[in-house]
């Protein structure tokens, strides 16, 4: 078990480095505390797995060091950093039976027959691979030959943690959330180190204390699932988490009030000294919508329902924005035209995509964001 | 759908069945119809049954022949197969040097066969020939013409030259479908160099391997214009292979019958090992362990 480091890491597949673009991950400093779960959330292309690799050693980085438990690890390979690392598409060796896939990493490094066989049945229980152990791993099912490689990474009893490259893609989705509580129990009882690599935003949220959102190279947020649903530190965070995503209204900004065409939005007195061109960000969730117009609520018409069957999608238009609505089964649904309201405690203000007014001060109740 | 629909698709298959028994089949029984006769010219001959086949499988000649041929054709799997793997995981992955490699490997595969057999004539001269008059002139006697020794020599280094490209070939591109996740894996797993290729190269290239071994073996087993070019299939015997020695009945004897019936049990002999070699080699690696 290990905390790990990354210092100044920055990395480009490129030799020769010259422009931002050129780097698949920007300069970032961060710290893996041991025993947490995090998910580092993403879409596919935005550098998630170039990290994953730069931690277990696969991958050299071009700039910065990595540490574990404080000690420089950078220049060391793979199988001398005691990592663990479960891929996306289950990699097993297809010769060896079950007993032979899960010992091999204990048999390369010498370990003696008689510990061997005690940490493999130990694992194989935890599993549940003991009635298959002395099959051959290559006629299993893909969700178990994903445990086979899970358990290769446990069965080592110094591994400092164990890293996930989206694991469960390539699993039956009813299959899915049984490993996943694996996982979870997994964690739970022996507190691991765990990096766990997704673009699916459910998987990121139920299996983690902690997610890191990326895109493009850049690490734009780290926080507990809560956090990124509330206090989106970035647009694309916004966008990403949460189905839908959030809305973005361009608005000019003066004395406290957001103007969106003729619109005016009143954001409150915190937002005060702002002015000139930002982005007015409100979570589909939060917005409420009204049959008759009530004070502070806005005319706005119905383009779409969508009904998803625990919930309703209304698509909205606003001053020639189009706005999500995400209402419950029971609330009643618009026609043709509603009366939206924008309650002033979720209404957050970006500028350039980042976060410049999240109105967490006004709320006491919530959590201090990290 | 009644039965006279469901039958009709069976009109659809009739344009492959006519190209195969133009190719394949009438030939094949042609041979066969032959290999029960004693042609003596157009319009005379005999039916005379078994005979051909009696004498074809009591010839001397010919058993030593085909002893001959399986001890060429083991030899070409054992050295062709081993060396094309090897060549194959020495090659660069990716860039210009995998491109210029797969070039200069395939370069001998694209060579007519009996220009191959007139390079090595010339290759292995021992006044002239670059490697024959080398090892001459170190005072090892070498000439192919005179010694059955060499003559084998230069035979199996020419076939080995001329297909082990062939093995590289398939074995690069089974390594080349490997996913990157399996090294990354086993360098995770602290597994060496040979267990990665042991437990993770190997099994992963028994398809390619298995295409590898039916094909080297089948044209090992039939070989003909090169040794025929370079050898004659001499000296003596030494280099008379099954079909050196077939086409010498069939052509220079003008035996048709016993060449045909010759031909059949080539043919059945071929079928054999191929049938043999894929049930073994679909057996490798499967099947639990009990």
């Amino acid at each position: 078990m290990a905390r790990i480091n990354l210092v100044a890491l920055a990395h480009s597949y490129r030799s020769k480095p010259t422009k931002a673009a050129d780097y698949a991950l920007h300069k970032m400093d961060h710290v893996w505390e041991n025993g947490n779960a995090y998910a580092l959330l993403g879409p596919s292309g935005c550098g998630k797995t170039t990290l994953l690799n730069i931690i277990s050693g696969l991958l050299h980085p071009s700039r910065g060091q990595v540490l574990f438990d404080g000690k420089d690890v950078t220049a060391l390979p793979p199988q001398e950093r005691n990592i663990a690392q479960v891929f996306q598409f289950p990699v097993i060796y297809d010769t060896m039976s079950v007993y032979d896939n899960l010992a091999f990493p204990l048999r390369n490094r010498k370990l003696p027959e008689a510990e061997i066989r005690e940490r493999v049945a130990e694992v194989a229980e935890m599993l549940e691979l003991q009635d298959v152990l002395q099959k051959r791993a290559a006629n299993l099912s893909a969700d178990a030959k994903q445990k086979i490689s899970l358990g290769r990474g446990l069965v080592r009893s110094d591994v400092a943690a164990i890293l996930f490259d989206e694991p469960l893609t390539v699993i039956d989705p009813h299959l899915k959330l049984l490993l996943r509580r694996k996982l979870k129990q997994i964690h739970a009882r022996f507190k691991l180190t765990m990096v766990y690599v997704t673009h699916d935003q459910l998987e990121a949220l139920t299996f983690a204390d902690q997610v890191v959102v990326m895109n493009e190279g850049q690490v734009l947020q780290i926080g507990t699932p809560q956090d990124l649903f509330e206090n989106p530190q970035h647009t694309f965070v916004g966008y990403f988490i949460g189905s839908p995503g959030m809305n973005f209204l361009p608005c000019q900004m003066q004395n406290g009030t957001a103007s969106i065409g003729d619109l005016q939005i009143a954001v409150g007195s915190r937002s005060k000294e702002l002015s000139g061109n930002f982005e007015l960000g409100i979570r589909p969730e939060f917005l409420q919508l009204h049959a008759a117009e009530e004070p502070g609520s806005h005319k706005a018409t119905v383009k779409e329902v969508e009904n998803l069957g625990t919930c309703k999608i209304v698509t909205l238009q606003l001053a020639g924005h189009a706005l999500k609505v995400k209402l419950s089964e029971e609330q009643e649904t618009p026609t043709d035209y509603t009366y939206v309201e924008f309650p002033q405690r979720w209404i957050r203000i970006y500028a350039g995509g980042k976060l410049v007014d999240s109105g967490v001060t006004s709320q006491p109740d919530q959590e201090p964001a990290q | 759908m009644n039965k006279w629909e469901d039958n009709k698709a069976w009109f659809l298959v009739i344009p492959v069945f006519l190209v195969v028994a133009v190719s394949a089949i009438i030939p094949l029984m042609t041979v066969v119809n032959y290999s029960i006769q004693d042609i003596f010219g157009p319009g005379q001959r005999v039916f005379v049954g078994m005979e051909w086949y009696k004498e074809a499988l009591t010839d001397e000649r010919l058993h030593d022949a085909l002893s001959r041929q399986l001890l060429f054709s083991t030899l070409v799997l054992l050295i062709e197969i081993p060396l094309g793997i090897l060549i194959a995981l020495m090659m660069p992955k990716k860039g210009w040097g995998a491109s210029l490699s797969l070039v200069l490997v395939a370069l001998p595969l694209l060579i007519p066969w009996n220009v191959i057999g007139t390079i090595w004539i010339i290759f292995m001269r021992p006044d002239i020939g670059l490697l024959g008059a080398a090892v001459n002139g170190l005072g090892i006697p070498f000439d192919h013409t005179a010694s059955p020794f060499a003559a084998w020599v230069t035979v199996m280094l020419m076939e080995v030259w001329h297909w082990t490209p062939l093995v590289v070939l398939l074995a690069y591109a089974g390594l080349q479908a490997i996913p990157e996740a399996y090294f990354q894996a086993a360098r995770i797993d602290g597994a060496s160099v040979w267990s990665t290729f042991r437990y993770i190269q190997l099994p992963k290239m028994r398809g390619v391997l298995t295409i590898a071994v039916l094909l080297r073996f089948m044209d090992s087993f039939l070989i003909y214009a090169e040794p025929f070019v370079l050898t004659g299939g001499g000296p003596g015997n030494s280099t008379t292979f099954l079909s050196i020695y077939l086409v010498k009945l069939a052509v220079g004897q003008f035996d048709l019958g016993p060449a045909a019936a010759f031909s059949i049990i080539y043919f059945l002999i071929v079928l054999l090992f191929c049938w043999l070699f894929y049930q073994a080699l679909l057996k490798v690696g499967t099947g639990d362990k009990s």
